[in-house]
C-alpha cells in the first residue's frame, strides 16, 4: 500500500506560472466593480441591469454552510473580479494571439491550432482567465447554422437569444453562488443548435485560472432547438497556486422537443498539496431543463481535482417523456473534500432519470454523494434508477451517501441501490500473482469500478479520463 | 528448478511449516496431500508471495535465485503461477482485458512487445480450445457470477495464457462435480510439458485418476514426512493418514 501512497504525492503536472500581462482589477466587489466589468465588455444596458439585479440579491443572501465540507471561508472582498490578458478583441487568426498565451495552452496540451483540431474533429473555445481568446471552427459550424462562441461574443451577435434564455434555468435568485456569478460572470461558452440539426462535431472548451486571487466565474448557455443534438466537452486544468481560488460557474442547458444535449466534463483543477494548502474551490451550479417532449439531457463527469467540490448537475424533466441522465466518477484523495451529486426533478408525464455515481475516496479524502429525486404530483409514470457506489482506498478516507427521495405520485417507480467497498487485499494479490504491479492492479480494479461511467464519455475524452484517473490514483486504490 | 530447504514459516503468528524440504525439476508433477491444517495452502501462498505469512527459517531457491527476495508480481513474471483455491471476483473488469493486461506485463518483463488486439484474440482462441473452455467466459467480468467449475476453469485458462514454468494448483478439484473435474484435469494435462513443473495440492485421490503424478508427498505437522509414487496416493485413500503418523512417530 505504501507504493500507492507514494505515487499520490507526485506533483500536480499542469502546475506552472504564465507570465502574461494581465489587466486585473484590484480586489473587492461593489456596484462599481459590476458596472466596470460590464463596461469593459461593452455590454448592452439590459445585461448591466441583469448583473446589478443579481448583485443586489447577492448582497442580501447568506452563504450556505450545509454542505459536508470544511474550508477556509472565502474573503469576497479580497479577490479580484476581473482579469484579462492585454489583447485586442476579435482576433482574426492565431497569429494575433499573445505567444505566451499560446505557449501556455501548448504546455497544457490544448490543441489550439486548427490543424490539430481538424485531426481530432473538435472545435475548441479556449478561455484564458476571464476573456475568451480564440474561437475556432466558427466558420464550419456556421455552415450548419450552429452557433458556438464565447458568451461575450454571443451577447454581441445574438443578444435576443441570450436575453431570452439567460437565467431561465438557473435564476439569479437560485443560490448564493449563482447570484454572485450572475453579477460578475466573466465569460464562458454559448451554443445554439437550430431545429433538426445534429451538430457535426463535438464541441469542447478548456479553462485555466492563472492570475493570483482571481475567481473564475464562467457562464455557459446551451440551447438545443427541436430535434437537434449536440455533444459538448468541458475539460479544465489550472496551475499550482498557494491561495485557494474560487470557481463559481453556472451552466444552463435547454432542450426543446426531441432534442438532446450530452454534456461531458473531465475536471482536473489543482487539488491542493498534501497538506491541503492551495487548490481550487469548485462551487458550480449546473442545470438542464428538458423543456420539450421526449428531450434528453445527459451529464457525464470525471472529477479528480479541486480542493473542495460542491456541485449537483441536475435535470428538470418538464417535457412529457423527457429523459435525464447523470454519470459520475469523483475522486477525493489527499485532503480533498467533495459534496456532490445530482437532482432529478420529474414534472411531466412518462419521464425517466438514471443516476450512476461512482465515488472513490483515498488517503484522507472525503466524499459525500448528495442526490435528490423529486417526483411531483403531475408526474405520471415517472421512472428513476439510482446506483451510487463508493470505493474506499486506505483506512483514513470517508464516503457518505445522502439520498433524498420525494415521491408525490403513486404511479412512480423509484429504485435506489448503493454499495460501499474497499479494494480487497485478495483482489490485489490475485492481480499481482498474475504479474501486475500493485499500482497497475489498483488501476485495473478502479477502471472496472468506473466502467459504467467511462462508457458514456465520448471516446477521446474516455481515454483522457482513464489516464487522468490513473495518475490521480497512483497509490490510492483500494 | 525449485529447491526448498528446511522451510519454516508462520501464517500470521502461528508456526505452520516446520522444516519442509522439497526439490522440483522441470517436467515433473508433484502432488502434495495431507490432513487439514498441515500447511498445504501455506506452502503455495508462501511460494507465490502472499502477504500475511512470515518465513522464519530455511531457503527457497528458484532457478538459482532466492525466491523470497522477489515480490509477488516479480515471481509471477519469473514464471510462477498459482491457481487459487478460491478465485476472487473482479467486477467491471472484462476477463479477456485482464488476461491481455497480465500477458503484456509478462511480455514487457521479458523485453517482448505487447500483443495487439488481433494477435491477442487469436492466441486466446487457441488457448480456449486447448482447455476446452466456453469463449463466453472470456467476455464476462473476471470470476463474477462464475460457478465453482467455471472459476477453476478460468484459473486453468490463465495458466494456459501465461505459460508458467512452475504451476501451483491449490486444490483445483475442490467443489467440482465429476464432469467439471474431468474438464479441469484435461486442461491441466494439456499444459504438461518437459519445461513445466506442477505442484498439485489436493485432498482426494480422484483427481489423480485423471492427472498422473510423478511424485506424491504427505505434508504433516509442517513437514513432508513421506514421499512416494502414484501408489502412495491410492494407499492414503484406502487407509487415511493415521498410519503415516504412526510410521513417522516410530521412526
Amino acid at each position: 500500500m505504501d507504493a500507492v501512497h507514494d505515487r499520490l504525492q507526485r506533483g500536480y503536472e499542469a502546475g506552472f506560472e504564465s507570465l502574461v500581462e494581465s489587466d486585473t482589477f484590484p480586489p473587492g466587489l461593489d456596484e462599481n466593480v459590476v458596472r466596470a466589468i460590464s463596461a469593459k465588455k461593452g455590454e448592452p444596458e439590459w445585461l448591466l441591469e441583469y448583473r446589478l439585479k443579481a448583485y443586489r440579491s447577492w448582497r442580501l443572501m447568506t452563504e450556505p454552510t450545509w454542505a459536508h465540507v470544511n474550508y477556509t471561508p472565502v474573503d469576497y472582498d479580497g479577490i479580484s473580479y476581473f482579469s484579462a490578458p492585454k489583447q485586442k478583441p476579435a482576433l482574426k487568426s492565431l497569429d494575433e494571439v499573445d505567444p505566451e498565451l499560446l505557449r501556455t495552452y501548448e504546455k497544457l496540451g490544448i490543441p489550439l491550432r486548427e490543424q490539430e483540431m481538424l485531426a481530432g474533429v473538435v472545435a475548441v473555445d479556449a478561455v484564458f482567465d476571464s476573456v475568451s481568446v480564440v474561437t475556432t471552427f466558427k466558420a464550419k459550424l456556421r455552415e450548419s447554422g450552429v452557433i458556438f462562441c464565447s458568451f461575450s461574443e454571443a451577447v454581441k451577435e445574438v443578444p435576443d437569444l441570450v436575453r431570452q434564455y439567460l437565467g431561465s434555468v438557473v435564476p439569479h435568485t437560485d443560490n448564493f453562488f449563482a447570484a454572485l456569478n450572475a453579477a460578475v460572470f466573466s465569460d464562458g461558452s454559448f451554443v445554439y443548435i437550430p431545429k433538426g440539426v445534429r451538430c457535426p462535431m463535438e464541441l469542447s472548451t478548456y479553462f485555466r485560472i492563472n492570475a493570483k486571487n482571481t475567481g473564475q466565474f464562467e457562464r455557459t448557455l446551451i440551447i438545443a432547438e427541436a430535434g437537434s443534438y449536440v455533444s459538448y466537452l468541458e475539460g479544465c486544468t489550472a496551475p499550482q497556486r498557494d491561495e485557494n481560488q474560487l470557481h463559481a460557474a453556472v451552466v444552463e442547458l435547454i432542450t426543446m422537443d426531441d432534442a438532446q444535449i450530452k454534456y461531458s466534463t473531465v475536471q482536473n483543477w489543482y487539488p491542493g498539496d498534501a497538506e491541503g494548502k492551495g487548490g481550487i474551490y469548485n462551487f458550480v451550479t449546473k442545470r438542464g431543463l428538458c423543456k420539450g417532449r421526449n428531450s434528453k439531457i445527459s451529464w457525464t463527469q470525471v472529477e479528480t481535482g479541486s480542493a473542495i467540490t460542491w456541485k449537483y448537475p441536475s435535470c428538470i424533466l418538464q417535457g412529457d417523456g423527457s429523459i435525464g441522465q447523470f454519470y459520475s466518477v469523483a475522486l477525493s484523495s489527499n485532503l480533498q473534500q467533495a459534496d456532490t451529486g445530482t437532482k432529478m426533478i420529474h414534472i411531466g408525464r412518462d419521464t425517466t432519470s438514471t443516476i450512476v455515481s461512482k465515488g472513490i475516496s483515498a488517503m484522507r479524502g472525503q466524499q459525500t454523494y448528495r442526490g435528490s429525486v423529486k417526483i411531483l404530483k403531475g408526474a405520471e409514470n415517472a421512472r428513476n434508477h439510482t446506483q451510487c457506489d463508493s470505493l474506499l482506498i486506505g483506512g483514513q478516507c470517508r464516503a457518505d451517501t445522502v439520498p433524498y427521495i420525494e415521491v408525490k405520485n403513486a404511479s412512480a417507480q423509484v429504485e435506489h441501490e448503493a454499495t460501499t467497498s474497499k479494494i480487497s487485499e485478495d483482489q490485489l494479490f490475485y492481480l499481482q500473482q498474475r504479474g501486475l504491479s500493485a499500482e497497475d492492479a489498483v488501476s485495473l480494479i478502479v477502471n472496472g469500478f468506473c466502467r459504467e461511467v467511462f462508457r458514456e464519455l465520448p471516446m477521446e475524452f474516455a481515454v483522457e479520463a482513464q489516464k487522468l484517473l490513473e495518475i490521480s490514483l497512483e497509490g490510492a486504490v483500494g | 528448478m525449485l529447491t526448498i530447504t528446511n522451510l519454516a514459516a508462520n501464517a500470521g503468528d502461528t508456526p505452520i511449516l516446520k522444516g519442509l524440504n522439497l526439490s522440483v525439476n522441470p517436467g515433473e508433477v508433484h502432488v502434495i496431500m495431507g490432513p487439514n491444517g498441515a500447511g498445504k495452502s501455506t506452502l503455495s501462498n508462501i511460494l507465490a508471495g502472499r502477504p500475511g505469512y512470515t518465513v522464519t527459517g530455511g531457503t527457497i531457491d528458484y532457478d538459482g535465485q532466492d525466491l523470497l527476495e522477489l515480490e509477488a508480481h516479480e515471481r509471477s513474471r519469473a514464471g510462477i503461477f498459482l491457481a487459487f483455491q478460491y478465485p476472487v471476483e473482479i467486477p467491471g473488469v472484462q476477463n479477456q482485458y485482464f488476461l491481455r493486461t497480465a500477458l503484456n506485463a509478462h511480455r514487457k518483463a521479458r523485453g517482448e512487445t505487447p500483443l495487439n488486439g488481433a494477435d491477442f484474440l487469436r492466441l486466446l482462441k487457441k488457448k480456449l480450445a486447448l482447455v476446452k473452455m466456453d469463449p463466453e467466459l472470456a467476455r464476462r467480468e473476471v470470476n463474477t457470477g462464475f460457478s465453482g467449475g467455471e472459476k477453476k476453469r478460468n484459473e486453468i485458462l490463465q495458466m494456459a495464457m501465461l505459460e508458467p514454468r512452475l504451476g501451483l494448483l491449490d486444490e483445483i478439484d475442490s467443489g467440482l462435480d465429476i464432469d467439471a473435474l474431468k474438464a479441469v484435469a484435461d486442461g491441466v494435462n494439456a499444459l504438461r510439458s518437459p519445461e513445466r513443473a506442477l505442484i498439485v495440492i489436493t485432498h482426494y485421490q480422484r483427481l489423480l485418476d485423471y492427472i498422473t503424478p510423478d511424485y506424491v508427498h504427505v505434508l504433516m505437522d509442517g513437514r513432508l514426512v513421506k514421499s512416494g509414487g502414484a501408489d502412495l496416493a491410492k494407499e492414503l485413500e484406502a487407509r487415511g493418514y493415521d498410519w503415516v503418523r504412526q510410521e513417522v512417530a516410530a521412526a
